[in-house]
This record gives C-alpha cells, structure tokens and sequence, in this order.
C-alpha cells in the first residue's frame, strides 16, 4: 500500500453522493474512495445502500448530487455498458451470462473476430484460452458455460470485465455460493488483478472472508457513510458495532446450556439409513432440545442427509422412528405429518412462493398439514400472521406484502415461521444465516437457541463454523457423502471441526481460523 | 372470499364499458330488454347467452393457467360430451344423459391431469393429444353425422329459462358461485396458487402439488362437457366437427384477459368470466353493426392488446414501478 502524501488522484472517488426513491433516502452524501491496486470491502447490513451507491456510480440508477471520478477526471455514466466503457465493471452474485453459450462465447460476446461478417471460432477459442491461463484456468473454452461450478462461471465473468479493460472492478457478493476451496481460488484472483494495479470493491456478508482478502474497509448504515478504515486496525467487535450501530453482545460465546440436555428424550431417530449413490447408511438420533449441527464441505452430503431426514428424498435403506414408533418418510408431506419441518438453503427456488403474501407464506405448511377441508379462516389466518411477524420481527410488519419483496434475511424469517406455525417436533435448518445482514444473523442464531430450549429438536446445517460452534449440542462430520465422525460437549470447536473435516483430503488448503 | 371480487379488476371492467358504448352506438336498441313467453330477450341478453360455453371453460383454465398449465382439450373435450349427449337424449332421461357426458369430461380430465402430474409430461404437449384425438372420438360417437335430438329436457336446457334468465346463463352464474365457493371456501384456491407461483416450494411445505394439478384439469374437463351439453341442447344437435372447434383460445384469451398470468400463481375466477364476456361483447358488437365477420378476428386482436396494455405494469403507471423500487430498496 502506498500511503502518506501521494500526490495522485486516488482511482475512483465519489464525494456527496445522494438518492432518493420517493420520500426514501437511499444514500445521503456519501463519499467513497477506492486506490489503484486496493481490494476495499463495501460492508453494511441489507437497506444500507451498498446496492444503491453500486447502482449510481455505475449509471444503473441517476443520481441527485454529489460527484464520481476516475482517475481524476469526472463521470457521469448514464448506463452500466457506458460505465464499462469508462472502465468501471460490475460482477454480480448472480452471474449475468449466457449458460447456454460457450465460455469462449460468453468472454467476446459482442466483440467477437471477425473476418468476412463470420465470427473466427478458432481465434476466439484460441483468445479465449489465453485470456483465462492467466487466471489460472485450463478449461474447455467450447463447452457451454453451464456446465462449469458457479466458481468458474465468476471467473468467466471477472475475466471478461477486465479484458474489456476496467480499472474499477465492483464484486457484489462473490462469495455467497462458492465453497471454502472456490472461494481461495477466486481470492488468488483477486490478489492478481490488484498487483496489477486494479482497484476492487469487495461487497460480502461474509466477515472472515472480507478480513482475509480486503485492505481497507468502508461501512455504511441506513444510507448515510459511517466510516473507512484499514483492515488490519479494524477489530472484529469494532466492524460489527459500526455495521450495526448497536452493542453486540460477544458472538462466539460458548452455549451457556450446553450439557445440560445429554438425558433428553429421543424425538426422532435413524438407523443406517441411507441411499444408494446419495448419502452411504448413518446413524442419527435427534433429541427434544438439543441442536445437531450437520459441517462438511459443499457436497459432503449435508443437504443430502437433511432431505433424506425430513423426507424430501426417499431412503432406498435403514428405519426411520419418531417418538420411537417406526415410520416412513416417502415424501415431505409424511415430514410434515410427523411434525417435521426443514428450511432448504435455497430460500428462493425452494422456499419462498414469491408472489404470495407473507400472511400466505406463513399458513402455507400448516393449511397444507390440515388439509383441503378443514381452511383457516382469514381471521385465523392474520392472527398467526400477525402473531409470527411480530415474534420473529419481521419487516416490514405487513403481512399482506408479497414476501418476494422482503430482503433476504426477512424471508428467512417467513420460511421459519411458516414452520413454526405447524408446531413441530424437529426442524431441520440448511444453511439459515447463508447470504443475511449481520442483524438478522444474530436474531436467527438467537432464536435457534430458544427454540431447542423450548424442547424443539432441531438439526442445522452451516458452513460458518464459528456459528456452529456457538449452539450445537452435537456436531455431525461429513465428508465425501458419509458421516464420519461426531463431536460432543468439549470436543465442539473450530479446531476439531477443522480436523475432522480436512483428515485424508489433500487439496484442500486449510488455514487456521481464528 | 375477497380474492373473489376483482380488487385488480379494473383493466377489464374500463374495457367491457368502453366496448358496451362502442355497440350501443353502433346499435341503438343494444340496451332493450324485453320479457317474452317469461323469458327476457335483447341483445345484453344474447352477449350472456352466446358467452356461455366460453366463459365455463375459463372457469376451468383459469384453474389449470394457476397452476402454470394449459388445456388445449378443452374444445374437442366440449364435441365429445355433446356427441354423447345427443346421441342419448331421445333414448334416455335427462340425469342418464348429463352423468354420460359429465362423466366423460371427468374421464377426459383424469387422462390430462394423469399426463401432466403424474407423468410430468408439458402440459401444452399432453392436453394437445386429446385436443386431437377427442374430436376423432366425437365423430366416432357420432358416427360422421350431426345427431340431432328433440327431447325436451336437453332442449329446455338450452333455449328455457328460469326467472326470465336463458337456462344457459344460469348454468353459468351457478357453476361461477360453486367454483368459487369450492375453491375460496376450502384452501383449495391459496394451494393452487402457492403451486402455481412455486411447486418445488410448495412440495417441500408439505403442499400435495400432484393432487392439485391432477384436481384443476379434471374440474377443466368437467366445465368443459358441461359446455359442451348447453352448446348441443343450443341446436338441439350436437356437430362433431363444428362444436366447440377453436373455443379453448377463446378460454385462454379470456383468462389472459381476466390478468391471470401464463407463469402461474394468482387467480381470479370472476376477472376470467368478464374476460369471456368482453369477447363475447365484441362478437356481438360487430355482427350487430352489419360488418362482415372476418373484421371480428381483427378487432379482437386490437382489444385484447389493449386490454393487456393497460394491465401491464409499464403503462398502469411507471408510478406503480418506481414505488415498487422504492420500497424494496428503503
């Protein structure tokens, strides 16, 4: 980092931003500096306005005041393309290609060689090779796009922002669908591009991630800039007091409860259950209050063990018992009725009904667990409606708004108390906090806790071990789609977990966390 | 029961006034209604009348457009039921004769709904293979001859009238209030919406999706015989080439005219039968105005552009979106 008195522009600089949506003040005099060569996390909760300053400084959105230079000179981009022109390139979580194209497609789409009005597939290959050997990828550049990991398909599209020459690389949250081992190779990336003096704004829910990779720090809060800082004199407790603008209670405290809970009865059990070419036979047994915590790599078999268990998938082996009595799982709706209820961590595909309301979303798995004769009326409807969103607090409080309008960690809320209101025995969680503001993070891991102190089994599923680490009673190991080991009472920490995790696996480069 | 009354309805409801102006200034008498032989008579009358078949079949696709599928049985479906109940009418009473061809708009229902939520096959695809073979079963029923009948129970059913009000329209009004109260009063309309709108998520709350498809594309293929038997006791004939030929895009087009959208979720039974009625006002319209009836395919096509202009989001007001913006983004 070259700091002190340097004499030129910084790469980008935005001074007094504002904009307003109605009578909503998204943003109000923001300044937001970025050096050439820097990666700077843009953090804050969900409605601070990372979205929006994104949105105005790449012409997305007009602005109403306030200014944007480039290397000293001013812009006024009118559009994302004309922001790429000037040099100022956005990747979303979302990657905005073409699936169906192939990689080589998709990095010269719009610009592809030409000779004669007919594209030249073989210098385009040929570019597109060389283009990507620089990021470290030896891929088939002719295969269709969707047939690589969302990892690479990020890097197809990073890989692209910058052969169209950008300055200014804007990532808004990169991360949120890549695997620990995805994630370093997108870092190493990253680390390239800025050597080569590359300015990075680094926009992610995910705070040990943003501590690893990020030089400096700016945080917003309700639109307004709260502050920049560097990384390294940044503590933890700090970032989240200035994110969150309230006193955080010490979030890796250990449960209080824990061991208290070892005699608890038996809510559900599984033995050697397990499919063929799913997830290889385990034993688990699932006790009223007590939180299981499911860790592995992505593709461990986590999500797979948590569909078999609530019966989203049907086990080809093993018995099922609830309450000791043997029972079938052949569809969620055998789940639901034995008072199971599972949160999928694609909240979006496989959550939410997005254009129904959030009173509906709610009532939906207990109208469906009551059947077609016996409605809830809508007076019952609003009061468990009103009931849950004012436990839960969810926002905004109107029960009538389509929850797809809701963000992220609001939604997470609605799936829960759609559960909540069927009053089950076990609820299996996947991934719950994945891709929420740190308020809401907080609430959800506060409410699991109170959950399986009011007798409620419940089976969670986290990449985040840290959290794990905070509720579990038990921690189930998975790896290479088998459970292998488990973790009780002392033995839960991150260390161990680690261990666990990583024993016999070679490529995966574990660093200790803290 | 508020999702029944049209709190979304306005498109439709501006469209049918303003096409109801157009056909009383192209005919003057357009609003005369007169009683005879205890039956009123006029051409408000003739629109109900005439958008009978039409608006029973939206009352089944709008259903299966809910849960993001399509029928396009529903036509041939409305020549087999009226073969069946020509070909029995003299020969049998008239509850023989409506349980027959009901009963095959079940039957015919089943084999839809089976393809589609059992089989998984596109419900486009699976409906187009009734919608060809089910005008061949109607010629078989009807042996390649237009069967005509006169008995007075199936007739009645079609040109009587109960309280001043064609029999035809009645049937209409009856299967609207019983639909709505089927679907409104049960949770059958907000577990067809949630499959509509997300069946992968609608499954995994425990939702029986299966059963909800299977459930819309036979109470579809039931309105349809339905149709089917008031066309034929219409002409006290049933026409197995003729009856019903190009009514499921008129449904369609009616539902799609109702705001339901193609994709799914969200519904509204009464929007989808003022859609039928602004086509039928249309029809009407034009054969009262003296043009010749090849203008009609014309004008239907402007109408129903403008009827989906007004309802889409751009033009009801980019108000609509930017307060949209507003609010998730605050």
């Amino acid at each position: 980092m070259e700091n002190g008195l340097d004499p030129a522009p910084p790469l980008l600089e935005v001074r007094g931003i504002s904009k307003s949506f109605g009578a909503v003040r998204a943003l109000q005099e923001v300044d937001f500096t970025l050096r050439a060569g820097e990666i700077h996390a843009l953090l804050g909760e969900n409605g601070a306005g990372k979205s929006t300053l994104i949105k105005v400084v790449t012409g997305v959105f007009p602005r109403d005041a306030g200014i944007v230079r480039l290397g000293g000179e001013e812009v006024a981009p009118r559009s994302a393309k004309a922001a790429l022109g000037a040099g100022i390139a956005t990747v979303y979580q979302e990657v905005n290609l073409l699936p169906n194209l192939s990689v080589a497609q998709n990095l010269f789409l719009d610009r592809q060689p030409m000779r004669f009005g007919i594209v030249r597939e073989g210098e385009m290959r040929r570019r597109a090779k060389t283009l990507l050997a620089d990021f470290g990828l030896e891929i088939d550049v002719a295969a269709p796009l969707g047939n690589y990991s969302v990892a690479i398909q990020h890097v197809t599209a990073i890989a692209r922002a910058v052969d169209l020459s950008a300055r200014v690389l804007i990532l808004d949250e990169p991360t949120a669908s890549l695997d620990r081992h995805e994630v370093e190779i997108l870092f190493g990336i990253m680390r390239q591009l800025a050597k080569r003096g590359i300015g990075i704004v680094f926009v992610s829910h995910f705070l040990d991630q943003v501590y690893e990779i990020s030089d400096r720090i700016t945080v917003l809060r309700n639109g307004r800039l709260v502050g920049e800082r560097e990384t390294a004199s940044l503590s933890r407790l700090e970032l989240i007091r200035m994110m969150l603008g309230r006193e955080l209670a010490e979030t890796t405290s250990a449960r209080a409860s824990q061991g208290e809970h070892r005699a608890r009865e038996v809510c559900a059990s599984f033995e050697n259950y397990g499919k063929a070419g799913y997830v290889a036979p385990f034993n688990l047994e699932l006790r009223h209050g007590e939180v299981v915590a499911l860790a592995g790599l992505l593709g461990s078999g986590r999500t797979e063990t948590a569909r078999l268990v609530f019966g989203a998938e049907r086990a080809d082996r093993g018995q099922a018992r609830v309450e000791g009595a043997p029972v079938r799982l052949q569809s969620p709706r055998d789940g639901v009725r034995h008072g199971f209820g599972y949160c999928p961590e694609e909240r979006k595909t496989d959550g939410i009904v997005a254009e129904l309301s959030v009173r509906e979303n709610i009532v939906l798995a207990l109208q469906a667990k009551r059947g077609l004769h016996r409605p809830l009326s809508r007076r019952e409807q609003d009061e468990i409606a009103k009931r849950y969103v004012k436990m839960l607090d969810i926002r905004p409080p109107d029960p009538e708004r389509p929850v797809g309008l809701l963000s992220g960690g609001n939604q997470q809320k609605v799936l829960l108390a759609r559960w909540l209101a069927t009053s089950p025995r076990l609820l299996v969680l996947d991934e719950p906090t994945r891709g929420i503001d740190v308020g809401a993070h907080a609430e959800i891991i506060r409410l699991i806790r109170e959950l399986c102190d009011d007798g409620l089994a419940l089976l969670v599923i986290s990449s985040e071990l840290d959290e794990i680490v905070t509720y579990s009673d038990r921690v189930v190991v998975l790896r290479d789609r088998a459970h292998v080991e488990e973790l009780t009472g002392e033995a839960i920490d991150v260390g161990n977990i680690l261990a666990a995790i990583a024993a016999d696996s070679v490529t995966v480069a574990l660093e200790a966390h803290t | 029961m508020t999702a029944l009354l049209p709190r979304r309805g306005l498109a439709q409801i501006l469209a049918l006034i303003v096409i109801l102006a157009v056909d009383r200034v192209v005919s003057p008498q357009f609003f005369d209604l007169r009683l005879q032989d205890g039956r009123l008579f006029g051409s408000l009358i003739d629109v109900l009348n005439r958008g009978t078949p039409v608006a029973l079949l939206s009352l089944g696709m709008v259903l299966v457009i809910a849960t993001r599928g399509i029928d396009l049985s529903v036509g041939a479906i409305m020549a087999i039921s009226g073969a069946i109940a020509a070909s029995l009418a003299d020969s049998h009473g008239l509850p023989v004769v409506l349980a027959a061809a009901l009963g095959a708009g079940l039957v015919c229902g089943l084999w839809n709904g089976f393809l589609v939520a059992v089989l998984g096959m596109q419900p486009i695809v699976a409906t187009l293979i009734l919608m060809v073979a089910g005008r061949g079963i109607a010629q078989l029923i009807t042996e390649g001859r237009i069967v005509t009948f006169s008995s007075p129970g199936l007739v009645w059913l079609g040109n009587g009238a109960i309280l001043g009000i064609p029999m035809p329209v009645a049937i209409a009004l009856g299967m609207l209030i019983l639909t709505g109260a089927v679907v409104r009063g049960s949770a059958l309309g907000l577990l067809i919406e949630a499959t509509g709108g997300n069946a992968r998520a609608s499954e995994l709350a425990g939702v029986g999706t299966r059963a909800m498809i299977l459930a819309v594309y036979v109470w579809c293929g039931v309105c349809a015989a339905l149709a089917g038997v008031i066309a034929a006791a219409d002409i006290m004939g049933a026409d197995a080439n003729n009856a019903g030929l190009w009514l499921e895009l008129d449904a369609i087009l009616a539902v799609v005219i109702g705001g339901t959208s193609l994709f799914g979720g969200r519904f509204s039974l009464i929007l989808a039968v003022l859609g039928a009625l602004i086509i039928q006002t249309m029809n009407t319209g034009i054969l009262l105005s003296g043009y010749p009836p090849e203008f009609n395919l014309l004008v239907k096509a402007v109408v129903v552009l403008a009827v989906l202009l007004l309802q889409s989001p751009k033009l009801s007001g980019f108000a609509g979106i930017a307060a949209r913006l507003r609010r998730t983004k605050a």
